[in-house]
């Protein structure tokens, strides 16, 4: 059942607020999440006062200037610093983004940072990815060919190419799938917004020779259907790209593979391209003379 | 507690093969429920407040009686269809399974008595 209430054990309170930088003018609160596993208290929000005049324009900036002046022990990931590893991750201000490129003149007030919501906790600002990375894994991100490879590169027409736009640029933060209502309450078993964005990348890519079988692993109520089209992914992505729409064309392309077809659920047409026919991995039937074109009937009905 | 790899975890016993059809079942009927109901509405509207005679003289009808059947058996589906996904979102275990089975047990419930309803006012 959807948990509404936290345990006790996980009841944010309020925590430590830390001594304002000495003879500071220009001040800025930021309030953040902090919890520690090996203290064995509850999670606290602690209160820090930083000097603008002394930081750097980004939220990165000021959470390094905690933990190089304020407090060594606050804990968050970050690396690249320019918004292309995908390290600090985090929820600024309500919004899940990038630290390193929100702004602190973005956000109004004080500036409220939490973990990745409905992850579990590592330590303070750092949610455990494991299971995000496993479903990334799952979708298969990388070419499958069948074909012998070519003497030089897999060639691509820039039409082809221009259809990774808006899909290669992901950089896995896990902003998109952690502000998916769907993928709090199914986490476990939907890909959530940012597996299904790669999975569409590597069905979309026309150099790509497994597009049947990865639209076959996908074809289930909770790994892709259970998005709704909430459009939160769209909405929080950093890079400003629409995981939504991936999703609504795997959806569609899973459409015309299933019903302009007289092909049943059970079918698997696999090209034996060495002796020039398709095989069905499900029956065993076997269709020649088509070239690559896959057969689109049921040979199991006749 | 199972010690599971991770990658195990996330692909669990792989690809169901189903779900499509629900999807597209589902689009179908919200069109065709989106197209019905307003007409089913002004009939439905048309006949309430009315005595006895007049109502069953409407449903008598054979458009206003097919209608409603149709109503009744796309607006059941639908609910079932929608309902599941509700469930299957919110609930777990077991009182996801009775849900799933009550609200199913309900739907067609509603579709026998009011078919059972209409077909003692239109014949």
């Amino acid at each position: 059942m959807v948990q509404l209430t936290l345990p006790k054990n996980s009841q944010v309170r309020t925590g430590k607020t830390w001594p304002k930088p000495e003879g500071a003018k220009n001040l800025r609160k930021f309030q953040i999440y902090r919890w520690n596993p090996d203290d064995g208290k509850n999670p606290q929000v602690d209160t820090y006062f930083i000097d603008l005049d002394d930081c750097g324009p980004m939220v990165l900036d000021a959470l390094i200037y905690i933990k190089t002046k304020i407090d060594p022990t606050l804990t968050f990931r970050r690396s690249c610093r320019e918004g292309i590893c995908g390290s600090c991750a985090m929820n600024i201000d309500g919004i899940n983004t990038l630290a390193c490129i929100y702004g602190l003149d973005e956000i109004k007030g004080d500036v409220k940072i939490y973990p990745l919501p409905h992850m579990p906790v590592i330590k303070d600002l750092i949610p455990d990815l494991t299971h995000f990375y496993a479903q990334h894994a799952s979708i298969m991100p990388w070419l499958e060919t069948k074909t012998n490879r070519p003497a030089k590169e897999w060639r691509q027409s820039i039409e082809d190419r221009k259809k990774l736009d808006g899909l290669y640029e992901c950089v896995m933060c896990a902003s998109c799938s952690t502000s998916c209502p769907s993928y709090w309450w199914n986490g476990d078993k939907y890909l959530g917004p940012a597996a299904l964005l790669h999975a569409y990348r590597w069905i979309i890519d026309s150099r790509d020779e497994a597009t049947g079988e990865r639209l076959d692993a996908l074809e289930d109520p909770f790994k892709l259907y259970r998005c709704h089209t909430i459009m939160n992914c769209a909405k929080t992505c950093p890079k400003g790209l629409n995981p939504a729409k991936a999703i609504a064309e795997i959806k569609k392309m899973m459409w015309w593979q299933r019903r302009r077809s007289g092909l049943s659920r059970l079918c698997r047409w696999r090209q034996e391209r060495a002796a020039g026919r398709w095989r069905c991995a499900s029956c065993g039937a076997v269709v020649v003379d088509r070239g690559d074109l896959a057969p689109n009937l049921c040979l199991r009905r006749g | 507690m199972r010690y599971l790899t991770d990658r195990k975890r996330a692909v669990g016993k792989g690809a169901s093969g189903t779900g499509t059809e629900h999807h597209w079942a589902m689009t179908v009927s919200s069109v065709a429920l989106a197209l019905m109901l307003p007409a089913w509405l002004y009939i439905f509207g048309s006949a309430l407040g009315g005595t006895q005679d007049e109502v069953v003289a409407t449903f008598g009808r054979p458009f206003p009686a097919i209608l409603t059947a149709l109503v009744l058996v796309v607006g059941m589906r639908h609910f079932i269809g929608g309902a599941t996904v509700m469930i299957e979102d919110y609930a777990r275990g077991t009182a996801r399974k009775a849900a799933i089975i009550g609200v199913t047990c309900l739907g067609w419930a509603v579709v026998a008595t009011g078919l059972f309803a209409l077909a003692r006012m239109a014949l």
